[in-house]
């Protein structure tokens, strides 16, 4: 009985895990989050902005981000999460913030000195794919959604050996 | 009622056993040298084995009737209860002559078909061997990439001009001799055009060589073999076979960069095409775009289908496939795309010029 419970238990919260939500964004939908560049505001405080990544917890939507970060081209400046030209991706350090939507602010708009804004190029829902795989670069997924393999060939340990950092307001990390 | 379902079951079963006799399978029905080989190979394991089913059926009946002949002798074969012979089974050794008749038999059926299965291996490495590796007198080379789900087409030229990078249709010279030069991007794909050849795999990382040619003018299909994803099934092609004139006409086509945009609608779909998504992934020879992970645009509206055999190429179907690939092809690698009426009108516009 109590086996049963388990098993239960544990299919269900692998449902998000292997969701493959193809057509989850329809054409014209906006999945942009509202961009607060300053904690600073006026009046009464306001709830807090911060969204969840969609994709946080999905293994295929990692996966197609980590396709996409080759794709498009991210590493000719981040490389795989070492840095180059741009900074890395794979340290505790973040310039203009770690919260997914700080991330997807950073794609979608750019960020001074060097990075392109892709959002009127790169779909929103891409995006945030993207957005998953470079916070699975630094361990901050669920360990049963990072990737375990790569298509290229680098020395680094796949994502999800890589040591787990929370998600400041995402409970969703797992240790692994 | 009952009477009428059971006398229409024998012309249904008729049916259905002559529904695929109008044509034979594409394999059967070669265009080329190496899928003629692959034929008669089939053909003769086919009729060998058929010859040795007919046998073994054959031997298996005459046992079963002289089995039954020797027990209605023995015993009463109106009898319910279990023939008397049940209880005293015929002796199997009574006699020696007998006994070295039947090893002398089942030795030489295991000696038959040991023969056979070496004869049919021998045939099948023959028929591999000729069919495999690359071809020195070979006239043309193309080179195909397996993507997930689609074809690249490569005709390498002399200088870097002269190349031609298409998808999902390979067109080649009739009697001419082809080299091929295959991998894939990404997983293990397989080639196969069964009126022209047999399956080859792609794989990546490695250059696998193969010939084929192509005895008639036609166009063939061809269908990735094996299992690669979610769209493997949507992974098709078309190999057209034409006269040299006309497939040097082809090759002269392509070789052009994509047209200038002539109208104003046309040159508002190129502003379109390099403003959105579409730019990231695809290549116009002859504009900015450049993208290499997506199928050469330059000359689409060439093409006789969209998404790897999935559509055929109208501007209807293009249209809804930039809006909303993966209602066409669930979990292909093109996103949905939201443009305005008007955007996608002028980049349809733009597209369908490109000849």
């Amino acid at each position: 009985m109590k086996a049963a419970a388990l098993l239960l238990v544990l299919a269900l919260a692998a449902c998000d895990r292997e969701e493959r939500a193809f057509r989850a964004l329809p054409p014209g939908a906006d999945a942009s989050p509202a961009q607060q560049l300053s904690p600073l505001v006026p009046g009464p405080a306001r709830p807090d902005p911060r969204v969840r990544n969609p994709y946080g917890a999905n293994a295929y939507g990692i996966a197609e981000g980590k396709r996409l970060y080759v794709w498009y081209n991210c590493v000719g400046c981040h490389a795989h999460g070492g840095g180059g030209m741009g900074p890395p991706l794979l340290d505790e350090k973040w310039i203009y913030g770690s919260h997914p939507e700080e991330i997807f602010a950073s794609i979608a708009e750019g960020r001074p000195n060097g990075m392109p804004a892709f959002g009127h190029r790169v779909p929103p829902d891409q995006i945030w794919k993207i957005t998953a795989y470079v916070q699975s670069m630094s361990g901050r997924v669920r360990g049963d959604a990072a990737p375990g393999r790569a298509d290229s060939m680098h020395s680094l340990k796949p994502e999800l050996l890589r040591e787990a950092r929370p998600v400041e307001g995402d409970p969703g990390v797992m240790p692994r | 009622m009952t009477r009428r379902r059971w006398t229409a079951a024998p012309s249904l079963l008729l049916a259905a056993l002559t529904a695929g006799c109008g044509a034979l399978p594409a394999a059967l029905d070669p265009a080329g040298p190496q899928a003629a080989r692959v034929a008669v190979l089939w053909w003769w394991f086919l009729g060998v084995c058929a010859v040795v089913y007919l046998l073994v059926v054959g031997a298996l009946a005459w046992a079963a009737w002289r089995g039954r002949r020797r027990g209605a002798r023995r015993g009463s074969p109106q009898s319910a209860a279990p023939p008397a012979w049940a209880d005293d089974p015929p002796e199997l050794s009574a006699d020696p002559a007998r006994e070295r008749r039947l090893a002398l038999a089942v030795a030489g059926a295991a000696g038959a078909t040991v023969l056979i299965l070496i004869g049919l291996l021998v045939g099948s490495v023959i028929t591999g061997d000729a069919l495999a590796g690359a071809r020195p007198e070979a006239e043309l080379t193309i080179h195909i990439t397996g993507r997930q789900w689609w074809w690249e087409v490569e005709y390498p030229g002399e200088m870097a001009s002269e190349r031609v990078i298409t998808a999902n249709e390979i067109h080649l010279p009739v009697g001419a001799i082809v080299h091929l030069e295959m991998t894939s991007a990404d997983v293990i794909h397989s080639f196969w055009v069964p009126r022209l050849h047999g399956k080859i795999d792609l794989v990546p990382g490695r250059t696998t060589h193969h010939w084929l040619a192509a005895e008639r003018p036609g166009v063939f299909t061809g269908q990735c073999a094996e299992f690669c994803g979610h769209q493997h099934a949507h992974m098709g092609l078309l190999v057209v076979a034409e006269p040299p004139e006309r497939f040097a006409a082809w090759l002269a086509a392509q070789r052009r960069s994509a047209a200038a945009p002539d109208t104003a609608a046309e040159a508002r779909g190129l502003e379109v095409f390099l403003d959105s998504s579409c730019v990231l992934c695809h290549a116009i020879r002859g504009t900015p775009a450049g993208g290499r992970t997506a199928p050469d645009l330059t000359h689409v509206a060439s093409r006789a289908t969209l998404a790897a055999g999935t559509l055929a190429n109208t501007p209807g179907h293009l249209g809804g496939w930039i809006l909303d690939s993966q209602g066409v092809k669930p979990g292909n690698r093109m996103p949905p795309n939201a443009l305005s009426g008007e955007e996608l009108q002028a980049l349809l516009a733009y597209l369908e010029s490109l000849r």
